[in-house]
């Protein structure tokens, strides 16, 4: 009890009551802790690096599907646009070798707000349900990425050395990957929490009605959520097929859920109208954080899906129980 | 003037507006407009064998969908069914390995569900700031775990003969199959259990406007849990018809399922924003889901149609990986 007291003062003192993620960080510390007896390799620099490697990805989706989770909207397509746009950009360099890696960025971006922008047309204007629509062109990006490879994959030694050696390069010092992923999540903070545009996606998720008679343009609101959504997924496409070297038509299969789980982790409601970023960060690290921790343990393959559901179930446990000793 | 009335009763009951108003009509058309696509696209399409042969594949997932209506009417959403389904397929079948009768195995296996149900229910109602969402995410990795814990990478199978008439047999000497009647049985009992009783009512009300249900006295937390197990427990029963259909279990059995059930709940009217579902009796919402997957089945079988319909993404992509496998396998044979 003494102990919560304190926390709860410090909580106070520190003025950050609306700090919802709280909660979350003390979980993430804890587990590290755990984690880091058992392993003291855990807490090594280049284990913290990897693992921040592999997070970037599904911290560089989670950061759309919150916006699309708060217009109360839900994407299940993003795997399958990061396929789509993973094999569309390996075929590209293994036909074009000569192409410099940068230009592959920006195919990945096209190909991605072009599928988004599809999806979003579906559910703005058609007036889709969004789990409908989303769940219908998953089906079709994916048979797309079938049709267009015709089921054969991209391989490591068909791809030029720039494209691989990309993600294998640091910026300022600051590897490529990661350095991507502050850029995304700087004008992404910049976006949702200093522009009028960015505002409206709240207002929308919180009550359309009201959103409609402020005069809020609800169709491109959504329309615009989606195209966001499909072009950070198509970003992500680049970056895996960089990074893993090869381009397969079932890749990232069940991403999704993955990405769904990080956004609701971090504390962002599936009613809508509530989402913040740091708590999609930190709901992407407790991912890449079990992902990369339960191997390092020595815990056997067939234990770990059981244990990542244990410690996601606890995490929210513990998050709700804090909040609500601080809050009182 | 009693004629007068009747009058106005037939003219409000039957104003052709009010009746096509109404998302079923969509749905029956859209399974008209597939069915005869259907048997365009196959001579062998259209009789009343296949039509009911084929209800056997596909209506195993019905059963989940009839309690998902419930969860789904709550505004809540259930995402683990698919791993409850491969848990309680699995303490069944390495029940019946390990030596225990066929029909306590059954009943294992339905008591699993409903366990796998009950405790989602329980941290739903109890933990009120937690979504259900977040919830049977994290439920969904957990029972898919144990079932992989208790099995690993094997399978099991070698049920007694009488087991599979559960997915393959047919009542008596006629062509309906067993599954068809049970699963009309079970579309009635559940549509008298929303509509015709206190129960159901209920959780309309709750789904509806939960503050304003618990303060009218329904015991709201009481039908979340009653809700939950029941998903749970029709999930076994999917489980059962499905192990039945495959003859084995594996721990990757319904992978992906969830997504399928939860979409054709939200096909057939209920809104996932809780409290509705714009009206009643004799869903046929299980159905145009099914048809469209024995669609593409059927296309898998004619070739030339097949090229004819390229055009037609959304189900290119289901029907592309298994058509890429049987030229491969046919290329394979014809060498």
């Amino acid at each position: 009890m003494e102990k919560i007291s304190i926390l709860r003062n410090m909580y106070l003192n520190l003025k950050i009551s609306k700090f919802k993620g709280i909660g979350l960080v003390f979980f993430i510390l804890l587990l590290s802790i755990i984690i880091g007896l058992r392993n003291p390799n855990y807490l090594t620099v280049g284990n913290i690096r990897d693992m921040l490697l592999d997070t970037t990805i599904l911290a560089i989706m989670a950061l759309g599907m919150m916006l699309v989770i708060v217009t109360r909207g839900i994407d299940l397509s993003v795997a399958s646009v990061l396929a789509l746009s993973g094999m569309l950009v390996g075929l590209f360099v293994e036909k074009y070798q000569w192409a410099p890696a940068s230009v592959t960025i920006f195919i990945g971006l096209a190909i991605g707000s072009f599928c988004g922008a599809i999806t979003g047309f579906i559910v703005a204007k058609g007036k889709v349900m969004p789990i409908i629509a989303t769940l219908g062109m998953m089906n079709v990006y994916r048979g797309l990425t079938f049709v267009i490879s015709g089921g054969r994959w991209v391989n490591a030694h068909q791809m030029p050395e720039s494209f691989k050696q990309m993600t294998r390069t640091s910026i300022f010092g600051i590897d490529f990957l990661i350095f991507i992923a502050i850029l995304v999540y700087i004008v992404f903070y910049y976006f949702i929490y200093y522009t009028r545009t960015g505002r409206q996606i709240y207002a929308v998720g919180s009550n359309p009605e009201a959103a409609h008679i402020t005069g809020i343009n609800i169709d491109y609101i959504l329309q615009l959520v989606y195209t966001l959504m499909g072009s950070l997924s198509g970003l992500a496409g680049v970056l895996w097929v960089s990074r893993y070297a090869s381009a397969q038509s079932d890749t990232a299969m069940g991403l999704e859920m993955s990405v769904i789980a990080a956004c609701v982790l971090g504390g962002v409601k599936i009613t809508g109208g509530s989402g913040e970023v740091y708590g999609v960060l930190l709901g992407s690290i407790l991912i890449g954080i079990i992902n990369n921790a339960l191997p390092l343990v020595r815990i056997s393959p067939f234990w770990k899906l059981a244990l990542q559901g244990v410690i996601i179930l606890v995490a929210v446990i513990i998050n709700a129980i804090i909040q609500k000793k601080v809050e009182r | 003037m009693i004629m007068h009335s009747i009058r106005r009763l037939i003219k409000k009951k039957f104003k052709i507006n009010y009746i096509f108003r109404q998302w079923e009509w969509i749905l029956i058309i859209l399974i008209i407009i597939v069915n005869a696509i259907n048997a365009q696209i196959s001579p062998y399409y259209l009789n009343a064998e296949g039509l009911l042969d084929a209800t056997m594949v596909f209506l195993d997932k019905g059963f989940a969908v009839l309690a998902m209506a419930f969860v789904i009417i709550l505004g809540d959403i259930d995402i683990s069914v698919a791993s409850i389904m491969a848990l309680s397929s699995v303490v069944m079948a390495v029940a019946y390995s390990a030596g225990v009768s066929m029909v306590a195995s059954i009943l294992a296996g339905l008591l699993t569900g409903t366990l796998c149900g009950f405790f989602n229910g329980i941290l739903i109602s109890r933990f009120k700031e937690l979504s259900s969402i977040i919830v049977t995410l994290s439920t969904m990795s957990i029972y898919r775990g144990i079932a992989y814990v208790i099995l690993g990478d094997k399978s099991v199978g070698n049920f007694p003969s009488w087991f599979s008439y559960f997915a393959w047999g047919y009542i008596g000497k006629t062509h309906i199959p067993f599954i068809l009647v049970v699963f009309i049985f079970c579309a009635i009992a559940f549509g008298i259990l929303l509509h015709r009783t206190t129960f159901g009512r209920k959780v309309y009300a709750t789904g509806n406007n939960f503050e304003a249900s618990l303060y009218s006295g329904v015991p709201v937390e009481k039908i979340k849990m009653i809700v939950f197990t029941l998903m749970g427990l029709m999930s076994a029963v999917s489980a059962i018809f499905l192990t039945s259909r495959l003859g084995s279990s594996r721990p990757n059995i319904a992978l992906g399922y969830e997504l399928e059930i939860i979409a054709i709940v939200v096909l057939g009217g209920v809104s996932t924003r809780g409290g509705v579902w714009q009206n009643s009796w004799g869903k046929p919402f299980a159905f145009p889901d099914g048809f469209y997957k024995i669609w593409n089945g059927i296309k898998k079988y004619s070739r030339s149609s097949y090229d004819d319909y390229y055009w037609f993404a959304f189900d290119y992509s289901f029907n592309y990986p298994q058509h890429i496998e049987q030229n491969d396998k046919k290329e394979k044979r014809d060498k």
